[in-house]
Formats: C-alpha cells, sequence, structure tokens
C-alpha cells in the first residue's frame, strides 16, 4: 500500500523558504486522510446495512410466498398416513342386540345430465326411456333440449341399469356417487327404523339424513355429527330380530284370521325397559317409504305406530291401577270384600257389568272377573286427585319418551274435568286414552317389584332402575292376581304351559270419531301381562283394533276371545327364543298362595 | 495429491447424487404403492360392507322361514318349543375315567366296557 508522505519535502521547503509553519501542511495532509478512511468506513456500514435489509426482505418473502401457497393449494389428505378406518361411511349402521343388521348403507349411483355435452339429446332420451320405463321420453327431451344446463334423471340406479346407461355411450350422461340408506329385513321393524332419505344433494355426494322413527330422533348420532368416531360403531338397539319377526309373523297371522284392521304388540324387558320387541300392522317397507296420507284417518296409513302413536281407551287393563294404589294405600287387601250389587249409579251415569257377579266379591275376584263396579267402588274410597297423581307416576298422563320421533304423537287423551264420575270411570278404563306403551311402563311397574322403568330402544349396558312406585309386598300381590286372571279369570286361552303368564285383558268399545258416544260393534281389545309370573322377566301388550272372533253361533269380540289367543301364542313361540327355561308350576301353588294368607 | 483428493470429493458428490435420486424416487414409489393400497383397502370394505348388506337380506328371517317351509320334507325344521330345554343333568355326560387317548383301540375297549355297565 503507498501511504502519502504527511510533510512531503516538495511542499515543505517551499513553505519553509517563504517563512511559512510547515505544520500547517501536515495538519492539511493528516485531515485529508482521516476524511478518506471516514469515507471507506461509511461505505462499508452502508453495504452492510443494505445486505442485512435483503436477508430480511428474502426471509420475508419467503414467508409470504409459503403462506400464499398454502392459502391457495387444494388440502390434501398425508399420503403416507394409514387408511383410517371406514371415513368413508356417511352414516353408521343398525343393529339389532345381536348384532344382526337391521340397516346398512350400499354405495349406489345418481345419473345426471348435462344437456349442453349432449351429441344426441333425442336418442339419449329415447333409450332412458327404454331403460326405465316410468320416465317419460317426451318429457326427458324437452329438458335436454331446452334452456337448462343441468337436469337429474334418477336419484338412485342399480349397477345394471348404470351399465345400460353407459351402452347408450352419450357423454352428456353422468354419473355421482351416492350412499343409500338399506333395510335388509325389509318390513320387520319397519316402524321403529323409520326410514331414511336424501337432504342437501351435490352432484358427487349426497348428505343421508333420517326422515322418521329412530333414523331421525338419533339423526345426530348415526352421522356421527357430534363425535365422527361414532360413525365406524353401529348402533345397537334393543330389539331382537327373530323375536320380532316371530311376533310380527303370529300377530299378522292373528289380524286377518280375527278380520281385525290393525294390531300392536310391544314385548319389554320388565326391569330394565329394553324393548325387545315393537310391531304394528299394518305396515310399510322402509327401503320405499310410502308418502304420510293427505286425507283421512292418520291410523289407516300404514305409516302410523299403532304400539306408540295409538292414542285408545284401554278398557278393563287399566283396573289393576286401582287395585294398586288401594293396596298400596291400606285401603283394602286381597280378600276384602267389595260391594257389586250393579248397577251402581254415579250421577246421571249408570256402571254395569258384562254380566251380574252377584252381591259382593273379593279384591282379587274383581280383577279375575273383570267387575266394573267393584273398581269403581274401590276408586271411590281413592279419590279422583290420588288417582290422577297416581297415574300421572306411572306416566298415564304425558306422551312417553322414546327414542323415536313419533313418541311426542302418543299424547293421552284426559277428561276435560276430572271429577267423581271421571275416576270411576276412568278406573275401568274408560275416558282415558292412552297408547299400549303406556299400558307396558305400567304393567312393568306393577310386576317387576314397583320400579318404574324408562322404555328404550337402545340396549343399555347397565340395568336401569326408576323410582319406586309401589311397594315390593303389593307388588307380589299384583303378580298373584293377575296370574289368577290367566288361571280361572278372563284370560284363560292365554296359559302357556311352563311360563306362567299373567295378566288383564281389556276390551273397549271404540269412541265414535266425531263425539256421539261408542260403536256398538267396533272394539279395542287389549291384553297386557308379564311373563314368566313367578319372577316377571317380560312385559307384553297386544292390542287389536275392531277384532271379530266368528267360529261361534254369534261374533265374538271381547279381549278373551281375540287379543289373548293371539298373546299366548306369541308367547309361546317367544319365550323359549328369549332364553327362558319353562317352569314346572308348583302344585297348589306355594309362592301363589303366600300373599293370600 | 491434491488432484487425487478432488477426485475422491468428486466421485463422493456423485455416489451421494446417485444415492439420493434413488432414495427420492423410492420414497415417491412408496407413497404411490400406499395411495394404490388404500384405494384397494376401501374397495374392499365397500365389498364388505356389500357382503354384509347381501348377507343380512339374504338371512332376513321372512326367507330363512320360507326356505325352512320349502325344505320340510329334508330338514324337519319347526320353531323352537318349550319342551326343547333340557337340565344339564338330564344330557349324557361321557365317563370320567377314560384312559388318555394313546391307542384307538383300547379306548373303544375301555367305552364299550363302560356303556356295558349299568
Amino acid at each position: 500500500m503507498i501511504r502519502t508522505p504527511l510533510r512531503p519535502l516538495a511542499r515543505i521547503l517551499p513553505a519553509r523558504a517563504r517563512g511559512e509553519n510547515p505544520d500547517v501542511i501536515e495538519r492539511e495532509n493528516i485531515r485529508l486522510r482521516h476524511e478518506t478512511m471516514r469515507e471507506r468506513a461509511r461505505e462499508r456500514a452502508q453495504g452492510r446495512l443494505v445486505l442485512l435489509a435483503l436477508g430480511f426482505c428474502a426471509g420475508f418473502a419467503a414467508v409470504g410466498a409459503r403462506m400464499a401457497v398454502l392459502a391457495a393449494s387444494e388440502p390434501t389428505e398425508p399420503r403416507s398416513a394409514p387408511a383410517t378406518a371406514q371415513i368413508q361411511a356417511q352414516r353408521a349402521d343398525i343393529v339389532d342386540r345381536n348384532g344382526r343388521v337391521l340397516a346398512t348403507n350400499l354405495a349406489t349411483h345418481a345419473l345426471y345430465a348435462h344437456p349442453q355435452d349432449m351429441v344426441d339429446p333425442v336418442r339419449a332420451a329415447r333409450e332412458l326411456a327404454r331403460i326405465f320405463p316410468d320416465l317419460d321420453a317426451e318429457k326427458l327431451q324437452a329438458q335436454f333440449t331446452g334452456e337448462s344446463k343441468f337436469v337429474w334423471v334418477r336419484r338412485k340406479i342399480s349397477p345394471e341399469q348404470r351399465q345400460e346407461v353407459h351402452e347408450i355411450g352419450e357423454p352428456g350422461l353422468l354419473f355421482g356417487t351416492r350412499e343409500m340408506r338399506l333395510y335388509p329385513n325389509g318390513r320387520l321393524a319397519a316402524h321403529v327404523l323409520g326410514g331414511a332419505g336424501f337432504g342437501q344433494e351435490g352432484v358427487h355426494s349426497a348428505e343421508v339424513i333420517g326422515t322418521a322413527g329412530l333414523e331421525k330422533a338419533l339423526d345426530g348420532r348415526l352421522r356421527g355429527l357430534e363425535d365422527p368416531a361414532e360413525l365406524g360403531r353401529p348402533l345397537t338397539l334393543s330389539l331382537d330380530l327373530t323375536v320380532q319377526a316371530v311376533v310380527m309373523e303370529v300377530l299378522g297371522a292373528g289380524m286377518k284370521l280375527l278380520n281385525a284392521k290393525g294390531a300392536a304388540a310391544i314385548i319389554m324387558d320388565a326391569r330394565t325397559g329394553e324393548i325387545v320387541s315393537m310391531v304394528s300392522l299394518p305396515d310399510f317397507d322402509p327401503n320405499d317409504r310410502p308418502r304420510p296420507p293427505t286425507s283421512g284417518e292418520p291410523s289407516d296409513s300404514p305409516l302410523f305406530n299403532r304400539a306408540v302413536q295409538g292414542v285408545y281407551e284401554l278398557g278393563s287393563v287399566m283396573k289393576i291401577f286401582p287395585v294398586a294404589q288401594a293396596l298400596e294405600l291400606g285401603l283394602v287387601n286381597p280378600d276384602t270384600k267389595v260391594n257389586t250389587k250393579g248397577p251402581m249409579t254415579l250421577g246421571r251415569f249408570k256402571v254395569r257389568d258384562f254380566r251380574n257377579y252377584g252381591p259382593e266379591l273379593s279384591v282379587t275376584q274383581v280383577i279375575v272377573k273383570s267387575s266394573n263396579i267393584g273398581t269403581a267402588r274401590i276408586m271411590s274410597e281413592i279419590g279422583p286427585v290420588r288417582q290422577q297423581a297416581f297415574l300421572s307416576t306411572l306416566g298415564f298422563l304425558e306422551p312417553i319418551p322414546l327414542e323415536m320421533v313419533e313418541a311426542s304423537g302418543g299424547k293421552p287423551l284426559l277428561p276435560r274435568k276430572w271429577g267423581d264420575i271421571a275416576s270411576a270411570t276412568i278406573s275401568y278404563g274408560h275416558g282415558l286414552s292412552a297408547t299400549p306403551l303406556h299400558a307396558a311402563v305400567g304393567y312393568a311397574a306393577m310386576v317387576n317389584g314397583g320400579y318404574l322403568v324408562r322404555p328404550t330402544l337402545l340396549k343399555g349396558d347397565a340395568p336401569a332402575q326408576g323410582p319406586r312406585v309401589i311397594s315390593q309386598k303389593t307388588s307380589d300381590q299384583i303378580r298373584v292376581m293377575l296370574r289368577q286372571v290367566v288361571t280361572e279369570g278372563t284370560a284363560r286361552m292365554a296359559d302357556v304351559p311352563g311360563y306362567m303368564v299373567g295378566g288383564k285383558t281389556g276390551t273397549a268399545d271404540k269412541l265414535k270419531p266425531n263425539g256421539g258416544g261408542y260403536y256398538k260393534d267396533k272394539v279395542m281389545a287389549n291384553f297386557a301381562g308379564a311373563f314368566p309370573m313367578n319372577d316377571p322377566a317380560y312385559v307384553i301388550v297386544v292390542s287389536l283394533d275392531e277384532p271379530v272372533e266368528t267360529s261361534g253361533s254369534e261374533p265374538r269380540r271381547t279381549a278373551g276371545w281375540t287379543a289373548v289367543p293371539v298373546t299366548s301364542e306369541i308367547i309361546r313361540r317367544v319365550a323359549p327364543l328369549l332364553g327362558l327355561r319353562p317352569v314346572i308350576e308348583p302344585a297348589p301353588s306355594v309362592a301363589l298362595t303366600r300373599a293370600r294368607n | 495429491m491434491r488432484s487425487l483428493f478432488y477426485l475422491c470429493a468428486a466421485l463422493a458428490v456423485m455416489a451421494l447424487a446417485f444415492w439420493a435420486y434413488r432414495e427420492n424416487y423410492a420414497t415417491q414409489q412408496a407413497l404411490k404403492d400406499v395411495s394404490k393400497l388404500n384405494r384397494e383397502i376401501s374397495a374392499l370394505r365397500e365389498a364388505i360392507r356389500m357382503q354384509r348388506a347381501e348377507w343380512a337380506y339374504l338371512n332376513r328371517p321372512e326367507r330363512l322361514s320360507e326356505l325352512a317351509a320349502v325344505n320340510f320334507d329334508r330338514l324337519g325344521l319347526l320353531p323352537l318349543q318349550s319342551e326343547q330345554f333340557a337340565r344339564p343333568e338330564n344330557l349324557p355326560m361321557p365317563p370320567v375315567d377314560l384312559p388318555d387317548v394313546t391307542d384307538a383301540v383300547d379306548v373303544m375297549a375301555a367305552t364299550a366296557e363302560e356303556e356295558a355297565q349299568p
């Protein structure tokens, strides 16, 4: 490096000669040198700053660009991740208590058209009408040649139909994937399941949503809206497929034989409230659910679930409740004599019995013979206020909650004024209308030791025990009475050897639809009971709408001749399937005499 | 010496590049295989669902009872009856003191003796 001298002789000497101070020159040179040094340092610092700024800029640009890329790109599954279990299912399966499929999904296709892409719309319309006979070629052609750019042709097509449509070779006909709800058992449990249909529809997929029954009530659970993991787990119902099939078969045969208009049956676990079978006839195919009726009686539609929505007077089935209440309150015991001299006058009403049962009967005999007068007399001891409270605890004043949307339709019809007269008529089952499900819940509490059960269609893990409504002692006495109704009373045909059936019949004249009293020749025949009566496991309620038994010289309509034989056949077939071992009844009933002293 | 070092470095770079490319292609292939397998798995799942549905359809109680009725001559199937329940003590139980199954002839002789006894 060449250093410029601070005191160059070439300038010092002439300056000395002129008599000037040579130090001025030196200072001047030092100043100049410092200036250049400062300049260089400044430039270097500036360069570093620019570099730093460039570095920051590059960093921010990289972050920004990455964000832009992330924001603009399509989200994709990580390709190296293992296949997760069953993400493709849109709706969880429904299975019965033994895991047999009641509802599942099937991949299928929907057919739609883009008319602007069509080569030969006329031919396409003609061919489609050939493949799907219910389509109208003229109408399709009008749609294909019209203004629209998108036409739905069919919501669901089978693989064979899809192949045939492929063979038309029309580029404007396109397929969208669909999941379809399938009920492989057809009509079985149709009312419980309800049905499903498409919700929001797109080209590539469509929501499958429940339209009725359990499918609608538990839609969120089935679609995994709360917890997507639930999609992979099937929903297990308390229904038993085999039992359901047998009940349906027997009830259907009974309904046909007795010329009934409709029928319903419920079999419920007496302790847990799990419904093992629920049948309502006539029924429908949930795969092809009919449209709800727009006119006429709703109960005439096959969609009507008689077991849950059928609000009718239950008749003498109700008699057990005042008797249980009177026993519970200590007003009577099973052997107390009750005055049954008829007719009993209540205001301007006269209460009569089916036939004259003499001047007095014991409380047990009142139930066994089904005496209206006897029950009304017992009721007069209890009074309407306490009666209303008791029926309210048993759930007779409100719809019974159940995992079906139709459950809220089972609202009981109550008397406008619940006075002494209403109280008396309700005691033997007139004046208060309720559903077979109400009867099942009430009877479960009567026979299971006095606990209220909450009916459910879902298989539970833990035994659910509700609050106590009557004491164990009362429940035991009721069981003895109900058993005697079958062994020596109005329901003798219900006896099934080995299964100790017990229960109560009820025949209620049907109300005329627009007031004006009762029909003379139209009845609801009911039977509510339980089996086996020594340790009730299941409650059964059977209800027939307008049955007639015509084997005798005159038509018989009472429940003893209609609902009872049907119930007995159901129990005979179903009890072995439920795994109940037949019990040889102790000869002159050791267990049964206990409560009678 | 120096040129040998350069040569080694160049060779090492080439070898590493070769290895890196090979790994890259292997990874891509593995990902392709995975997605192919995933597609296959979902297709098989779909097929299983379909067959479960078909199984449920073919085993619906309505059809089974029809089949039982049609084939009654051959199978003689009837609904389950309460008389068909038995107690364990009523079942014939195998004799307790059977010899080990080492020789078939011994075992047959032993069971024959057992049956001959009242």
